[in-house]
């Protein structure tokens, strides 16, 4: 196994040649020692391996801040070995773990093993996530401090999967994570007005008779956010954002200056409720599909910069979780191999974004709102050779029992998709070549 | 006709008639003294019923008898999937006891429509959580057509129907608001504010919260069971105050055209959504419903099974 | 949904009905094998059948097959009614859920069963249909009267015999024996339902075959 090749071994000298930075014109990139060498015209030095990337675009490693990984607690339907995996196909090489396993990531301990669990498996940075509150219930603080300062340096704090929804609770956390310039990611979920919901509130959910998810649920609790990180002098991130709405209150937050950063899910990028005509759970996802006016103010909100970053909010399930009818069935869909696919066929293919927009979006700017340390998300020389190659121009259909996730609900299955992520190198060491784990 | 009746979308207008006028000659089986017809004879029927409602299970059983199909009654309570077997494991022990037809009824929104991806048969809905419940619609239907002397073939143009109560939540209204406009009825939904769906004005029909306001109006008076849990989930105040703005009692009745009768699909709560003297007046077709449903349900299973099988 | 036997009026729609455009002579053409004089003389003939051979008919019920065997039924009451002076009870029989072909092609809609207010039992129910063909119309007719009562005796009248029996059904009553082969279809149009009166035979189109009784 590659993670077990990488331990202790420094990676090797790499020549990648004709490969289209940042989509940009072709040009050699050499790598040494774990770091770019150059950029440009490479002479191939002693010994490299020479990988042939005419055609390719490179862009730095992708960094999603939302992934679940389950483990520890739910191995079944996926884990850190198997999730990572699925990271670096997907041309990521850091991901940020979600803290509702079971046991939940609420202290150092759990934090420190996932962290562990991901150095050992090798496939890509695992940057766990800390639960804002003891075990996700919204009533406790759990200690932050104690997990800022393990080897986990957790800086990115999230109850997700639950709302922080208490105002106080909400407020304390935001004022408490300025000591170790940590940030809150909100879940904003309103539970009263979601009490059972199953889709979004409009036409379809009357049609199909489920239980309505009002947009104003979501919207409701980012405008209180961002007042309250404005109130005390925090920073803010919103997680998943899925209405038109919400990408009109970050708006109007952040031309107030208030540091609030926000992301959007690739499948709220491409799909909408209308796909729940069949009752079919794979597309029963928190936050819900919504409509595609509310597709199209996210496209041009991640566009414009309003809203920061793609993360997947990976959500592996076991087949018997999703097999059901819609009610008995979980929240949640995989992304990992089809995020950087499915953001070129929603933003770049239709003209919104470019692919230094891409690298912006997908690695700059969530490598920033993490805090990553040591510069992340960009190619240049004397940088981590931390980067992945694309091929624009591929083009199949998707079908998730290729997948190495261990899960296969993903709401892609038997679309096409334009792209295919041809190498992943994490400091220097390849990861995926050639579509495959290296 | 498709080969699964899972909504009442589902039905042309064409397909709406042929049923009716089925349940029409079936109807008269009632006078004979023997009461079975051999069509379906060797079929299998499965009543599937994950929710308890032994009306409609009672109902679709003697339909499916008097055309002499076997019935296995199948209901949730102390079986395997009490214990906690998935809806698709059941749908695959049906398919392996060979179900002809399974009739279903579930609480969740959508469950025919995932069985009928788990089985070869024919898949009826009996009432699916929120979302649909045609074959009451079409017996609803049935019994109006039959009250306002419309022959066979034809439908229910120009009658005014009005549908009054728990609409966000009920299942019976969904189905009768498209059927009733496929069969060119004229439907209004009456109700407070918080039992309407947030999008009901994409549907086919008019809708008020003034109650008094359509009685003088209307030809139909279709009244919806009102649960009293809604109270505490703050859909209205009190049963006094829901009672006295949207139910129907002695007085609104007394403003019901002549002509106008009234309908109910069961059960009743007598003085919370209906008066006792309006469910027991002769205007009320709440017991005639009940002898509908079986003659309705013979035709949906005739049409359903009776002949070659559809092409799905 | 389909109508009933679409197909098969299709067929003989297609083969054109005499009366309509100027067609050339040709093997395939449809025939009249029966003017509506004909047809009328059979009628009176088996009115008079029945009247011998029930001892007045005094107890017959007339019970027609959807859709033609009812008006027939019903001319042959009033054929007997001006001879006998009393009104013959007849009314109609549909045999659609008593088919032994149910499974062969998609659901049917039904024809109207209405049994006359006194009833069958005791009683000689005449059984009329427009054409006897296989035979099995009839036995389901049986088994559907079965149902009904039980009357004293069941007999069979029927417009046209155009032979192939497959069951052992034979008619009591016969307006006209008309030998035809299975690649031809025997049609008969009344007034009521079709606008004329006359029996066709034609060929059937390629696509359908079945026919009659």
């Amino acid at each position: 196994m590659s993670g077990r090749q990488h331990a202790g071994m420094s990676p090797g000298t790499w020549l990648i040649k004709g490969a289209r930075p940042l989509g940009g014109d072709p040009a050699d990139i050499v790598i040494r020692d774990g770091v770019i060498d150059s950029i440009g015209d490479g002479a191939a030095p002693a010994g490299a391996q020479v990988l042939d990337a005419a055609g390719l675009i490179a862009l730095p490693g992708l960094v999603d801040l939302h992934t679940h990984l389950r483990e520890p607690g739910r191995e079944d339907a996926e884990t850190v070995e198997t999730g990572t995996r699925a990271a670096a196909l997907g041309g990521f090489t850091a991901v940020h773990a979600m803290a509702n396993t079971d046991p939940v990531a609420d202290t150092a301990g759990v934090v420190e093993q996932i962290w562990r669990l991901g150095r050992q498996a090798g496939h890509c940075d695992v940057h766990p996530v800390g639960a804002v509150t003891v075990g996700l219930a919204g009533t406790r603080l759990a200690e932050l401090g104690a997990m800022a300062e393990s080897p986990a340096r957790v800086r990115v704090f999230s109850d997700d999967g639950h709302c922080v929804s208490d105002a106080v609770m909400m407020r304390r956390a935001l004022e408490y994570v300025k000591a170790f310039d940590g940030v809150i990611a909100q879940h904003a979920q309103e539970p009263r007005l979601t009490e059972g919901a199953q889709l979004n509130e409009g036409e379809m959910s009357g049609r199909l008779g489920l239980t309505g998810w009002p947009a104003v649920a979501e919207e409701a609790v980012i405008a209180r956010d961002c007042l309250l990180t404005a109130h005390v002098g925090s920073a803010l991130h919103v997680c998943h954002v899925s209405t038109s709405g919400s990408v009109e209150i970050i708006r109007w937050a952040k031309g107030k200056g208030w540091r609030v950063t926000a992301e959007v899910t690739p499948h709220h990028l491409l799909l909408t409720d209308s796909l729940a005509a069949g009752y079919d759970p794979v597309y029963k996802v928190n936050p819900p599909l919504r409509t595609p006016a509310d597709v199209a103010a996210l496209r041009e909100g991640l566009a414009d910069g309003t809203i920061d970053c793609v993360a997947t909010d990976h959500a592996p399930h076991p087949v018997e979780d999703k097999e059901t009818e819609w009610d008995a069935a979980a929240f949640g869909m995989t992304g990992l191999e089809t995020a950087l696919r499915v953001v070129q066929e929603a933003m770049v293919d239709t003209g919104l974004l470019d692919w230094a927009g891409v690298a912006d979006r997908m690695s700059r700017r969530p490598a920033r709102i993490g805090r990553l340390p040591g510069p992340e998300g960009a190619l240049a020389a004397g940088l981590p050779a931390s980067l992945t190659l694309y091929d624009a121009s591929a083009r199949d259909t998707v079908d998730p029992r290729a997948h190495a996730s261990r899960s296969r609900n993903s709401p892609f299955a038997g679309m096409e998709l334009p792209g295919r992520v041809v190498a992943t190198f994490l400091r220097g060491t390849p990861t995926v070549l050639d579509g495959k784990l290296a | 006709m498709n080969r699964h009746l899972i909504s009442a979308a589902d039905l042309s207008r064409d397909d709406a008639l042929l049923i009716l006028d089925t349940a029409d000659e079936l109807a008269r089986m009632a006078d004979r003294p023997i009461k079975k017809l051999p069509t379906l004879r060797g079929r299998t029927v499965v009543n599937l019923f994950f929710e308890d409602s032994t009306r409609t299970r009672i109902s679709f059983e003697a339909a499916a008898k008097r055309l002499s199909a076997d019935v296995i009654n199948f209901s949730a309570k102390g079986s395997s999937v009490a214990k906690g077997e998935s809806l698709k494991d059941t749908a695959l022990t049906l398919e392996a006891m060979g179900a002809d037809a399974v009739v279903i009824r579930h609480s969740a929104s959508g469950a025919p429509h995932r069985l009928a991806g788990w089985v070869r048969g024919t898949v009826v809905n009996a009432g699916d959580g929120a979302h649909e419940h045609p074959t009451q619609a079409l017996l609803d239907a049935f019994t109006i057509r039959r009250k306002f002397g419309r022959p066979g073939g034809e439908a229910l143009d120009g009658l005014r129907v009005t549908i009054v109560g728990d609409v966000l939540h009920s299942r019976v209204a969904r189905s009768n608001v498209l059927l009733l406009n496929t069969l060119g009825a004229e439907v209004t939904l009456v109700a407070p504010p918080t039992l309407l769906p947030v999008a009901v004005g994409a549907w086919p029909c008019s809708v008020g919260y003034d109650f008094d306001a359509v009685i003088p109006k209307t030809d139909v008076v279709m009244m919806l069971r009102v649960q009293q849990e809604r109270m505490k989930a703050a859909y209205f105040p009190s049963v006094r105050e829901y009672s006295r703005r949207y139910g129907l009692d002695g007085t609104r009745m007394a403003q019901l055209p002549e002509h106008a009768i009234v309908m109910h699909p069961g059960p009743m709560n007598r003085g919370v959504e209906i008066a006792a003297e309006v469910a027991d007046s002769p205007r009320s077709t709440i017991v005639e419903q009940v002898a509908n449903g079986v003659s309705v349900r013979m035709a949906v299973l005739y049409l359903l099974l009776g002949g070659a099988e559809a092409q799905a | 949904m389909h109508a009933l036997h679409p197909a098969r009026d299709q067929a003989l729609a297609a083969a054109g009905a005499p009366g309509g455009s100027p067609a050339r002579p040709g093997p395939a053409d449809p025939k009249t094998v029966l003017e509506p004089a004909e047809i009328g003389r059979a009628l009176t003939r088996i009115a008079h059948e029945i009247l011998e051979r029930t001892d007045g008919a005094s107890d017959v019920v007339l019970l027609g097959i959807p859709t033609r065997g009812v008006t027939l039924a019903r001319r042959l009451a009033e054929r007997i009614e001006q001879v006998e002076g009393h009104p013959v009870p007849h009314g109609s029989l549909d045999i659609t859920m008593y088919r032994d072909d149910l499974r062969l092609r998609p659901a049917r809609a039904l024809g109207p069963t209405e049994v006359p207010p006194e009833g069958i039992d005791g009683t000689i129910v005449v059984i009329v249909d427009d054409v006897l063909y296989s035979g099995r119309t009839v036995r389901a007719a049986l088994d559907a009267l079965n149902d009904l009562g039980r009357p004293r005796a069941v007999q069979l009248a029927v417009l046209i015999d155009r032979g192939h029996r497959e069951l052992p059904v034979r008619a009591d009553y016969v307006g006209k024996n008309l030998p035809t082969s299975r690649q031809e279809v025997v049609r008969v149009l009344l007034t009521e339902v079709d606008g004329q009166d006359a029996v066709i035979i034609g060929r059937a189109a390629a696509t359908e075959q079945r026919s009659g009784t």
